[in-house]
């Protein structure tokens, strides 16, 4: 029996060996040396780590539960391979030229480089791939246990002993280093890593010589060769497996998402692969690879079976088998095989996954909370490289614990199958993106949201089992006892399998909401001009931007960079140019890396898109295409905003313009209104004036014989002197008013006391207007001015008394106390004040109706207002009271606490 | 048939004192407190001379000249305007709507008196009325 002990140390001589390598090929990268290191079978060789533990336990297993059916994993891949290479290699040739580093990238580059799709896609990302490498952490420390046990059996009691949950720990840990050391060497523009794919494209030798020498061995050792293997199969179960078409059909069509889609597949096809033809190679190479892998898995599963005691875990089959027929060296061998597919499926996982954290989270939030931005490089670069290793030891720890949580119950094949439908809900955009032009950021976002929640909802929440993650109760009868929206059986379509009914689903809603979304919204600039790149990606010859020589006169060139570099700097680098080339004074040849140089120049000055398109001009080669022109449409909008600024300017001026304008209307009018008022007190002044002088005339010639003309005479002069007196008391106190220079004298009296002194001073008893009262009303105390208010009191209960043209005139006066304040009102029985005049009369000189009647300047009303303004109250006119209205207000605050 | 003037005016005591000084020099004076009743009293006889006051209730006295002048039948009659707020603008204002004479309030009886007289001889006297 192999010990323990001895296969830890093999297991560590194994990786200090892929240390060793992945050390010595970045060595020889450095050195520019990397010979047949850059090979297509090297790319080819890489791209297994499709097949990690789970195909390389987990299909022997799959295949002694379920028969054929483990195929469709390889199907799907392949069909790509073989049938649609083509969007592999558009997928190559945009991540080449658009320098992206991961799906996440791609998809937010794509979409106008949108923030949120790289986040969400991460997100998406790191929850399908977290169950993944938890799934390898256990393949590995279940593998251990096979050989930490007597038993072959290899049930989960048996392996959850301390030291080999330790081992979880310490193989964990051992990805993590080796991941940083290799995986974050430099952040190279390409982002390669040659050490990492030299040891991957070792471990993927590795793992395939074991699976066919468990294999070999089974068929031709504990088999008597192909012959009995049918013997065997027709005994087994497998001959009895149904083909389910739909399930195959989803699988199929399942594993070939999952292979373009998966970050880590995404990062060894596209980010690291360093010529496009390798892809020719790969697509019959890996093809090849895949069925290699796939070739024993179905007699390993048959065999086991018959020979393996009841109960063992098919899953482990390529352990056990070796074992149980004491081939320790076989099984050493084999134990090497998923060490190396769990591990290179985890290192580039956790590249590909650090990448997209650091790059989409990390770094938006650093930058986002950066006040200064981003000024040094350097500093960026020692952040970007912590975040990474923070990053890949983030990703590993999340998988840890995963497994540790999960405890490992689920079958290997369930868990990889989760997290192929998770990360396959990418594929709408992914494909949408490369080959239609209108898919727009909130159809992206749209579809991937839509397809990320029914994932969520409808296979990985439920795949916890019952009351783990969802209520038993919402399993089964749906939420809220909606039995369509059952997580498992959307619609009414429970009958289907769970990973094919979810798939369904997502797929489904998530492209339609992908095609909606885009329909509906319209792409942005940005958008629109990477829609173009992605999608019209090999209208350009590759190196797309590069100049033919020749094709421009060096001497239009200097013209055209004096204007823009000034003279001195673009006579320096012409000269530089030609003296590199060996040639005297400013112009050299204009050879292609001249015309790149002069153009990175140029945009360092104008901006990228403009120096190429005015270097296009020149050149003649290349007219400005549609795409360049919205990228110097893109810099224009940096104009248009400087100009918007401009406008803004304007617009404030043109708006001083118009404050000043209106005050120069409001003076004009305030001095028609000086003008106006003017000439109404010189009529106010020169009428009484008139009559006084031509009746002291009349009086003065002596020509009235009669003494009662005479005495009248004089009585009409009189009258008219006291009418100017009036007025001139009248002018000056509405002056004093309105210029606030008035002293109130403030008493505290009552109410009632004040209009008993107003009605006492219009002596109205004697002229008949009847005065109604009610003095329980009026026992409210005041602190006021109860001089100023009686004048205003007695100018109403005059005014009454003049204009009042009732039959009987009569005038209310009516004390309410209000919740605020107490109004006075004063209500007469006459004809009232008709609407239009209502507005007007306590404007100045606003007199109505007949002179003679009135016998007043039209100052009263003025004066009113203004002394219930000073006394903090109020005067206005009630309409719809039957007669003339008036209301006088007075604060609750002027009345005295009683 | 003696001399008739209109004297539109709203202040009483003004009318009674215009109507003392012409009636010493044999001036029959109709007086009217608005425009609206002095131009139905004017179609109804005509008078030989007008005085205006500018500031009356209801239309004013420029309104009331611009229609009198506007009148076929008795746009030429000569009209003294009255007027008590004094301004330069108010005068050219009713120079230009062809006012006759322009006085401002207040004024000496003398003046009136003459400025009556003399617009009446201007306008030919006893001897048009006659004609």
């Amino acid at each position: 029996m192999l010990s323990f002990n001895l296969l830890l140390a093999v297991c560590l001589c194994y990786v200090v060996l892929l240390f060793a390598i992945a050390f010595w090929a970045e060595k020889r990268a450095e050195g520019g040396r990397l010979g047949w290191l850059r090979s297509p079978l090297v790319y080819t060789l890489s791209l297994s780590i499709y097949c990690t533990a789970w195909t390389f336990y987990g299909a022997v297993g799959y295949a002694a539960r379920s028969g054929l059916e483990f195929a469709t994993i390889y199907l799907g891949p392949t069909l790509i391979m073989v049938g649609w290479w083509g969007i592999l290699r558009k997928m190559v040739r945009i991540g080449r030229t658009q320098r992206i580093t991961s799906i996440a990238d791609l998809i937010s580059s794509r979409y106008g480089k949108s923030t949120l799709l790289g986040v969400l896609v991460t997100l998406l990302a790191v929850l399908g791939t977290t169950p993944y490498i938890a799934l390898q952490l256990q393949s590995v420390t279940l593998s251990f246990a096979v050989f930490a046990t007597d038993s072959h059996v290899a049930t989960p009691e048996h392996w959850q002993s301390p030291d080999l949950e330790a081992t979880a720990l310490w193989v964990a840990a051992g990805l993590a280093i080796f991941t940083i050391v290799f995986g974050t060497r430099n952040i190279d523009v390409n982002e390669r890593h040659h050490g990492v794919v030299t040891a991957i494209a070792v471990e993927a030798v590795v793992k395939l010589l074991a699976l066919l020498a468990v294999g070999a061995f089974v068929v031709w050792s504990v088999a008597d060769g192909p012959g009995d293997i049918y013997r065997y199969i027709d005994a087994s179960p497998i001959s009895d497996w149904q083909v389910a078409p739909g399930r195959w059909i989803g699988l199929t069509f399942l594993s070939a998402a999952a292979f373009l889609c998966l970050p880590r597949m995404f990062h060894v096809l596209v980010v690291e692969n360093a010529d496009e033809r390798h892809l020719a190679t790969a697509s019959w190479a890996f093809p090849l690879y895949l069925f290699a892998m796939s070739l024993f898995v179905v007699p390993i599963a048959v065999v086991g079976l018959a020979t393996m005691p009841e109960g063992s875990n098919p899953d482990l089959f390529v352990l056990t088998l070796p074992l149980s027929f004491d081939r320790e060296v076989l099984a050493m061998f084999a134990f090497l095989g998923g060490f190396s597919s769990a591990t290179s499926m985890v290192i580039v996982a956790a590249i590909a996954l650090a990448t997209m954290v650091s790059n989409h989270i990390v770094m938006p939030i650093w930058l986002a909370t950066r006040t200064d931005g981003a000024s040094m490089s350097g500093d960026v670069r020692n952040v970007l490289l912590l975040s990474r290793r923070l990053s890949i030891i983030g990703v590993l720890g999340l998988g840890y614990t995963y497994f540790r949580v999960s405890g490992g119950g689920t079958a290997l094949a369930a868990i990889g199958l989760i997290s192929f439908v998770g990360v396959a809900q990418v594929l709408p955009a992914l494909l949408g993106g490369i080959f239609w032009r209108g898919a727009t950021r909130v159809g992206a976002a749209l579809g991937v949201g839509v397809g990320f929640a029914i994932w969520l909802y409808a296979l990985l929440l439920p795949s916890f089992g019952p009351d783990a993650a969802m209520p038993a109760a919402l399993l089964q009868d749906g939420p809220w006892g909606v039995g369509w929206l059952r997580p498992q059986a959307l619609l009414g379509t429970g009958a289907m399998d769970p990973v094919i009914h979810a798939l369904f689903w997502s797929i489904l809603l998530n492209t339609l909401a992908f095609c909606a979304g885009s329909l509906l919204t319209f792409p942005t600039p940005l958008e629109r001009l990477q829609g173009a790149d992605f999608v019209h990606v090999f209208r350009h010859p590759a190196g797309a931007r590069g100049w033919s020589p020749g094709m421009a006169e060096a001497e239009d060139l200097l013209i055209m960079a004096q204007r823009i570099l000034g003279p001195s700097e673009a006579q320096a680098l012409f000269q530089a140019e030609a003296s590199a080339q060996g040639k005297q004074g400013y112009l050299p040849d204009t050879t292609s890396d001249f015309l790149d140089r002069l153009e990175r120049e140029l945009a360092g000055s104008v901006g990228a898109a403009t120096a190429h398109a005015m270097l296009g001009q020149i050149t003649g080669g290349a007219a400005v295409s549609v795409e360049e022109l919205m990228r110097v449409a893109d810099e224009t909008a940096q104009i248009m905003e400087y100009s918007a600024q401009l406008e803004a300017k304007s617009a404030e001026l043109s708006r001083t313009a118009r404050q000043l304008r209106e005050a120069n209307e409001k003076l004009t009018a305030l001095s028609i209104q000086k003008d106006a008022f003017l000439s109404q007190i010189s009529h106010e002044l020169r009428t009484p004036m008139t009559s006084i002088r031509s009746f002291s005339e009349i009086l003065r010639d002596g020509g009235v014989e009669e003494p009662e003309a005479r005495s009248r005479y004089a009585g009409i002069i009189h009258d008219e002197a006291l009418r100017l007196t009036r007025l001139l008391d009248d002018l000056l106190d509405l002056s004093v008013l309105e210029n606030g220079q008035v002293t109130l004298n403030e008493q505290d009296v009552m109410l009632s006391q004040v209009i008993d002194r107003a009605v006492t001073a219009t002596g109205s008893r004697a002229d008949g207007l009847r005065i109604r009262r009610n003095p329980a009303d009026e026992q409210v105390p005041l602190r006021t001015d109860p001089d100023r208010l009686a004048q205003v009191f007695i100018n109403l209960i005059a005014n009454a008394r003049k204009y009042c043209d009732a039959a009987e005139p009569e005038l209310g006066i009516a004390v309410r106390r209000g919740g605020v304040a107490v109004s006075v009102d004063f209500v007469d029985n006459g004809a009232g004040i008709p609407r239009d005049a209502q507005a007007v009369i306590f404007e100045k000189f606003s007199r109505l109706g007949d002179t003679s009647a009135a016998g007043g300047a039209g100052l009263g009303l003025a004066i009113c207002r203004e002394i219930m303004v000073r006394l903090g109250g109020g005067i206005s006119y009630l309409p719809g009271q039957g007669g003339a209205a008036f209301r006088v207000t007075l604060p609750l605050a002027n009345v005295r606490a009683a | 048939m003696g001399k008739r003037v209109l004297l539109i005016e709203d202040e009483p005591s003004i009318i009674e004192a215009i109507r003392f000084i012409l009636s010493r020099d044999g001036w029959a004076v109709d007086t009217h407190a608005d425009g609206a009743t002095a131009m139905t009293a004017l179609a109804r006889r005509t008078p030989d001379l007008v005085i205006l006051d500018v500031m009356l209730p209801g239309r004013s006295g420029f309104d009331i000249l611009s229609d009198l002048r506007a009148d076929p039948v008795h746009g030429a009659l000569p009209v003294l305007m009255l007027t008590a707020r004094g301004q330069t603008r108010d005068r050219e204002q009713a120079l230009a709507l062809g006012a006759s004479r322009f006085m401002t309030k207040p004024f000496s009886n003398a003046e009136v008196r003459d400025a009556v007289n003399a617009l009446f001889a201007e306008a030919g006297g006893d001897a048009a009325r006659q004609a």
